[in-house]
């Protein structure tokens, strides 16, 4: 989990070498109070997310249990750590997933080129060619409920675009004078990969990479909140939200917490965005 | 005559742009068709039972109702065959029966397809309405009160998704004020809130796209100049800022149909609108397959389309770009 974040940061900071914006510092405390809740809220919480108190359903908050139970007397609090860590660490692994594999594949069709980059030009034509979100619903469709089609259809929806972004750009940037000169000084490729080409690509991947995370977040949750997503009981945020909705009236706090939750993540994400490209 | 010479090659480009499209649209259908195959192959337990129970009820499936539909529909048959047979009655567009109310999917998909076009349409209307006019307003005034509001409301709701929004705007239109329906499809009031859910949604982003461009035109020399030689504000604007405007505004709207489709299949869910993306999700509900496979396929279907719409608009708002394409 820490992992998504800590890149991140060092990308910022290459990005706009000295300062970030107010924004931009915003968003990332923003995501580490998250993050943190999400690695460390459930050990704290330490109660299990599924055990019922039947007596003590839709308690209001109060002191030792912040945000109250729910409508089956479970602790709001514990179900919301738990929720979080869940789709914090769905989006980590697939925007993981889907970077690497995505990077290298790219880098791979611009250096060979030919048959090569055309077969795999093609195969990422074809899963653009539909909105992500219907193939992570054809996928889940396979075996609904599951936490493995979810995270291969989003995995799968988004190395496209690490694909083809590091392979428009490692084009332009492999016919470049100052690497030719540096093949004609006899370096191999992993020094020029390294040293000229992912210095420039990193800015634009840490941006597939902000964008990749909230989608990744955004599709398990909406996935959740219509139902064909996860499956109650799991403590999932889309998923409680729809749980909690009818309790709207008596007890708007159960519902308020995964809103909030799911909200500040992704503005949290939006606001890390760098100023020029911040519209 | 330089609108006929400008214009020329942007024919050239829209139709090497449509040709893509069309490439699109039987990549989508290849792709919706083939997972589709193997969700029928991979689903669980025997698939001729799982149908006739389906189809029959659970208490009336007998060997011989699954040894029929095993028949009729060729499970007996090697895979690779099968997937053939797939893919050429999908190209015939031959979408089958839907297995929970045995109806021919066209059938379904006739009547859903509607209400989705009027959604969708109305949603993008409303949303070019609105931000785009505000856009243009706040880049007037770079950094002035309309602006930071715009600018404001504009990351709020872009961190909002799209089912929290229709969920909120429920909460204020329906529970607390009463003026609108929050689901059905019974009287016309009940597609203003599906609708302004994705409108503001796309809305939130036309809109700071609008107020870049416009503040890159005010800066612009060409601007400078037709103030300089006397036009008004308004004259300038209407001949020279408004064309380079729209431009980007359009351009990104074709990004912006990723999230119209999507947006499509989770409001309509969330309002009960009988279209075609409530359709996907109740047939993944319902394991319905043929179904499954005709309304992915027409929303992606609906994708592609509109994006040659926007190529088109793109390529005649500024004929540079059509030229750009055919290069």
């Amino acid at each position: 989990m820490t992992t998504a974040y800590s890149p991140s940061s060092d990308l910022v900071l290459d990005e706009a070498p000295r300062r970030l914006g107010r924004a931009q510092r915003a968003g990332i405390a923003l995501l580490v109070v998250i993050a943190l809740f999400a690695l460390f809220g459930p050990w704290l919480v330490g109660i299990d997310p599924a055990r019922q108190q039947l007596e003590r359903f839709l308690e209001a908050p109060s002191l030792a249990h912040p945000l109250g139970f729910d409508q089956l007397g479970r602790s709001m609090l514990a179900r919301l750590a738990h929720g979080a860590r869940l789709s914090l660490s769905l989006a980590a692994i697939s925007v993981l997933s889907a970077a690497i594999p995505g990077t290298l594949l790219g880098l791979l069709a611009a250096w060979r080129g030919g048959w090569l980059e055309r077969v795999l030009a093609a195969f990422a034509d074809a899963v653009l060619a539909l909105p992500g979100l219907l193939l992570v619903l054809l996928l889940t469709a396979f075996t609904p409920g599951g936490f493995w089609p979810l995270y291969v259809g989003i995995s799968l929806a988004l190395w496209v675009e690490y694909f083809r972004v590091v392979r428009a750009a490692s084009r332009i940037l492999l016919a470049s004078p100052h690497v030719e000169a540096a093949r004609l000084l006899g370096f191999g490729p992993v020094h020029i990969v390294r040293r000229h080409l992912l210095p420039e690509l990193l800015p634009r991947l840490f941006t597939l990479m902000r964008f990749g995370f909230a989608g990744a977040v955004l599709a398990m949750s909406a996935l959740g909140f219509v139902g064909v997503g996860l499956q109650p009981p799991t403590p999932e945020l889309g998923v409680m939200m729809i749980e909690l909705l009818p309790y709207y009236g008596e007890a708007p706090w159960l519902i308020g917490a995964p809103v909030l939750l799911l909200f500040l993540t992704l503005l949290g994400l939006l606001l890390l965005a760098p100023e020029r490209e911040a519209a | 005559m330089t609108t006929i010479s400008s214009r020329a090659p942007a024919w050239r480009g829209i139709a090497t742009a449509l040709a893509q499209r069309l490439l699109q649209a039987v990549l989508v259908a290849l792709l919706v068709g083939t997972l589709c195959f193997f969700m029928t192959r991979m689903l669980p337990g025997d698939m001729a039972y799982r149908i006739a129970a389906g189809r029959y009820g659970y208490d009336m499936v007998t060997s011989a109702a699954a040894e029929a539909v095993r028949l009729e529909l060729g499970l007996d048959r090697p895979w690779l065959a099968a997937l053939g047979d797939w893919w050429q009655r999908l190209l015939q567009l031959d979408l089958g029966v839907s297995q929970v109310t045995a109806e021919p999917v066209m059938v379904e998909i006739e009547r859903q397809l509607w209400p989705t076009l009027r959604l969708s349409v109305l949603a993008m209307f409303l949303s070019l309405l609105v931000g785009p006019l505000l856009g243009v307003l706040a880049g007037l005034k770079p950094g002035g009160l309309l602006d930071r509001v715009t600018l404001a409301v504009s990351v709020v709701l872009r961190a909002l998704p799209s089912f929290l929004l229709g969920l909120v705007l429920v909460l204020v239109f329906s529970v607390k004020l009463g003026i609108l329906p929050a689901a059905g499809h019974d009287d016309h009031g009940s597609i203003v809130l599906p609708a302004l859910t994705l409108a503001l949604g796309m809305a939130a982003v036309s809109c700071r796209v609008a107020r870049d461009a416009m503040v890159q035109v005010r800066g612009s020399a060409y601007f400078a100049f037709a103030l300089t030689k006397g036009l008004s504000m308004r004259q300038a604007l209407l001949r020279h800022g408004l064309r380079n405007v729209a431009a980007p505004v359009i351009a990104y709207l074709g990004v912006q149909l990723v999230y119209l489709v999507e947006g499509v299949v989770l409001v309509e869910t969330i309002f009960a609108w009988p279209g075609i993306g409530h359709a996907l999700v109740h047939a993944i509900f319902g394991r319905d397959v043929p179904m499954i496979q005709g309304t992915a396929l027409v929303l992606g279907l609906m994708f592609v389309l509109f994006n040659a719409l926007v190529d088109t608009a793109c390529a005649f708002i500024d004929p540079r770009r059509g030229a750009g394409h055919a290069a």
